[in-house]
């Protein structure tokens, strides 16, 4: 019997560097403390975070909090003009602004996939610390938790947020009144044709780019010229602007007459659209606001919009009547009427 | 946009109302055949906008409203089985077979897929040589010669993994259809543009000579189609019927020859049920003998399945312009958008769908036609 040869032996020390999502990432261990002290302080980097521990104490000069929450899943994980991350950011600092509140703090929790490569994860999460920074507001908690392989689409991010609402600021979905004139702050349809061109590889001449956003500065112009002019505001992300449009239609008791001519559309989400048989005001947005305002401060809302590059393509797009309330209505191209109805569910592509 | 724009242009739009209201007496009876129309007359409220001497009678053109109940209950049997990828264009995936629909099948497991073309399906079934990928051919003359150049394919590339469950439908049979019903009301046609794109005009010569009936080859953008509607007036009021064509931009007299040689080699003529309608000889294309291993019907074991239309649901009279949706017992009852009893409450250009949403507007609605 021969005996051990010791030279032979192998020590299964764990790998130091790894470049790609194991689950062991999700442990709570070392790998677990390596991937936010290499991936995510640096990207977010602030003191809240900093604190490291169960939960982030920040100081609160009073007032009223708004608070909100998403969870993004988002296939591709990156897409013209953005990625999940910066998407993940934007999208609750805009759910924050449209109540009128100016975004403070957010966290992000972190559903990874195994395999997922950590160069990847360290984009993602670079985007979401500049979109923060963008608005100004401090990511200081996280999460982390690691699936197995074939059990996620790489990452899902859900973030959560709070922000500050000024005194006098009374903004809602039911806010809107007859004689209320409706402002989009841009071209529609754009982030959703975004991620339809490169999750179905459709080509239309030119590239179409997310108007992923953030509009908490844009809010906040707003409301400095018309702090009670602003009655509903509300970004038309799935459904699009039909879809937000009867929202507060709906909250309001109030009818909507758009012009259809009016609305902005650019000439390659309208060739897309025409194309795939969809409706580009049912088309997500993630950077685009829709405003109800007072008719006498509406050429001063508009302007100070248009001043900023974010909504530098603003436009009234309708008003707000007493009339069948509850239904928004078209005046169409035209000059026919139609009703604009909220998308049911997923947007199909008609055949004919 | 070039070349589209030109056909949405409101001062245009103007001038040829302004054309239509001096020429029509009327009253005049006009179906619009094709659900495209259909769809850009509710989208651009051309029905609102039209005097009252005419009325738009929204016609069985829809592929997705005329699809017969059997063979959606067949596709949902397809898509169920285990192994299968089943594809199809995004709108049948809403439209309720007896029990179901393919939403309801895929998130019960079911591999159902949206495509574009027949040609994503094809290479699907090429990247998936373990499973069975199945292709919903449904559609009028406009879908089928891709429809039948991907059948072809199929054969040429030796992808016996792949399969079409066709249903495919012609609008001359529909039409004849149409004016056959008793207490048909429908005096004039506007033919669908892209059907013609493919056949051409001169299935439409005898079906004038027969019945008297103007037919107007027309298209979609809203100028295009008040032009149709412009010359089928005309010839209403002039008393003539004859084939004309308002679309000449797109369709040539004898359509596309290479297409049709295409469908001729892969489809033959067949008895075709319709949605709401019942059987129409003649009414449709399947694939011929030649291609039989490709037809989804033939390889998976449906051939059990046998469904009758919902008798409470009047869609085929709502296509034949014989009753209006809002006669119909059902409707806005037992029947809504939200759990449709046929699709033309399913699609949002369906008839019915388009006069439940009217009703929305309370008790001082827009006057509407259709």
């Amino acid at each position: 019997m021969t005996g051990i040869d010791p030279s032979s032996w192998s020590c299964p020390a764990p790998i130091g560097r790894r470049s790609t999502v194991v689950m062991g990432h999700g442990g709570g261990g070392r790998l677990s403390a390596e991937l936010v002290a290499e991936v995510f302080l640096p990207a977010f980097a602030n003191p809240g975070l900093d604190q490291l521990a169960d939960s982030a104490v920040m100081p609160f000069a009073g007032g009223r909090l708004a608070m909100s929450t998403d969870s993004y899943v988002v296939r591709p994980l990156f897409f013209p003009g953005g990625n999940i991350g910066d998407l993940a950011v934007n999208g609750t600092v805009n759910d924050l602004a449209m109540s009128g509140a100016r975004p403070l703090y957010l966290s992000a929790a972190f559903v990874l996939e195994e395999g997922l490569d950590i160069g990847t994860l360290g984009l993602i999460a670079g985007s979401m610390g500049a979109a923060a920074q963008a608005a100004g507001a401090q990511l200081i908690t996280g999460d982390t938790k690691v699936v197995d392989q074939g059990r996620g689409d790489g990452v899902y991010i859900t973030t959560a947020g709070v922000g500050l609402v000024p005194d006098g600021v009374e903004v809602s979905p039911s806010g809107a009144r007859p004689g209320d004139v409706v402002i989009v702050s841009g071209t529609i349809g754009s982030h959703g044709v975004a991620i339809l061109s490169v999750r179905e590889g459709l080509e239309f001449g030119t590239v179409v780019e997310t108007d992923s956003a953030p509009l908490n500065g844009l809010v906040d112009a707003m409301l400095a010229v018309a702090p009670a002019g602003v009655h509903a505001l509300r970004d038309p992300t799935r459904g699009g602007l039909a879809a937000t449009v009867n929202e507060i239609a709906g909250a309001s008791a109030v009818g909507v007459v758009l012009e259809e001519r009016s609305i902005p559309v650019s000439p390659e989400v309208a060739a897309a659209c025409g194309f795939l048989g969809l409706d580009p005001l049912e088309v997500a947005n993630e950077g685009r606001l829709v405003a109800f305002v007072a008719p006498e401060v509406a050429d001063d809302v508009l302007a100070v919009m248009r001043d900023l590059a974010v909504a530098s393509g603003a436009a009234v797009v309708g008003r707000v009547v007493a009339d069948h309330p509850g239904v928004v209505v078209a005046r169409t191209g035209i000059g026919g009427t139609r009703i604009v109805d909220v998308p049911l569910g997923e947007q199909l592509p008609r055949i004919c | 946009m070039k070349y589209l724009d030109e056909f949405r242009d409101p001062d245009l739009a103007k001038r040829l109302l302004a054309e239509i209201r001096q020429v029509t007496t009327g009253p005049w009876a006009v179906m619009e055949v094709c659900g495209g129309q259909t769809h850009s007359i509710i989208r651009n409220g051309i029905d609102q906008l039209l005097p009252d001497g005419i009325e738009l009678v929204h016609g069985p053109g829809c592929p997705v409203c005329v699809t017969p109940l059997e063979i959606i209950d067949k596709a949902l049997a397809i898509a169920a089985r285990p192994g299968t990828i089943f594809c199809s264009f995004g709108d049948m995936l809403r439209v309720p077979g007896s029990d179901k629909d393919l939403f309801q099948v895929r998130s019960e497991g079911g591999d159902v897929r949206v495509v574009y073309s027949p040609l994503d399906a094809l290479a699907l079934a090429a990247d998936n040589p373990d499973r069975e990928v199945v292709f919903f051919g449904i559609g009028f003359e406009t879908t089928a010669p891709a429809n039948a150049m991907t059948v072809h394919e199929a054969r040429r590339r030796g992808l016996p993994n792949f399969s079409m469950l066709v249903s495919h439908v012609l609008v001359p049979p529909a039409i004849t259809a149409v004016l056959a019903a008793p207490g048909c009301r429908v005096q004039g046609f506007l033919a669908a543009g892209h059907v013609c794109a493919v056949m051409g005009t001169a299935e439409y010569e005898p079906l004038v000579r027969e019945h008297g009936v103007p037919v107007v080859v027309t298209g979609f953008e809203p100028l295009d189609v008040l032009e149709g509607i412009r010359r089928a007036v005309v010839q209403l009021e002039a008393g003539r019927a004859e084939v004309e064509n308002a679309y000449a931009r797109v369709v040539r007299p004898d359509g596309n020859p290479v297409a049709r040689a295409m469908i001729d080699q892969v489809f033959e003529v067949c008895d075709r049920a319709w949605r709401g309608i019942g059987t129409i000889p003649a009414s449709g294309w399947r694939l011929t003998d030649d291609y039989l291993e490709f037809d989804a019907e033939h390889r998976f074991d449906v051939g059990h399945i046998r469904t009758a239309e919902p008798s409470r649901c009047r869609a085929g009279e709502v296509l034949q312009g014989l009753i209006k949706p809002n006669e119909c017992e059902a409707f806005g009852e037992a029947c809504t958008p939200r759990s449709p009893l046929g699709a033309t409450m399913v699609s949002s250009e369906g008839a019915c769908a388009a006069y439940f949403q009217y009703r929305r507007l309370g008790p001082t609605p827009v006057e509407i036609r259709r």
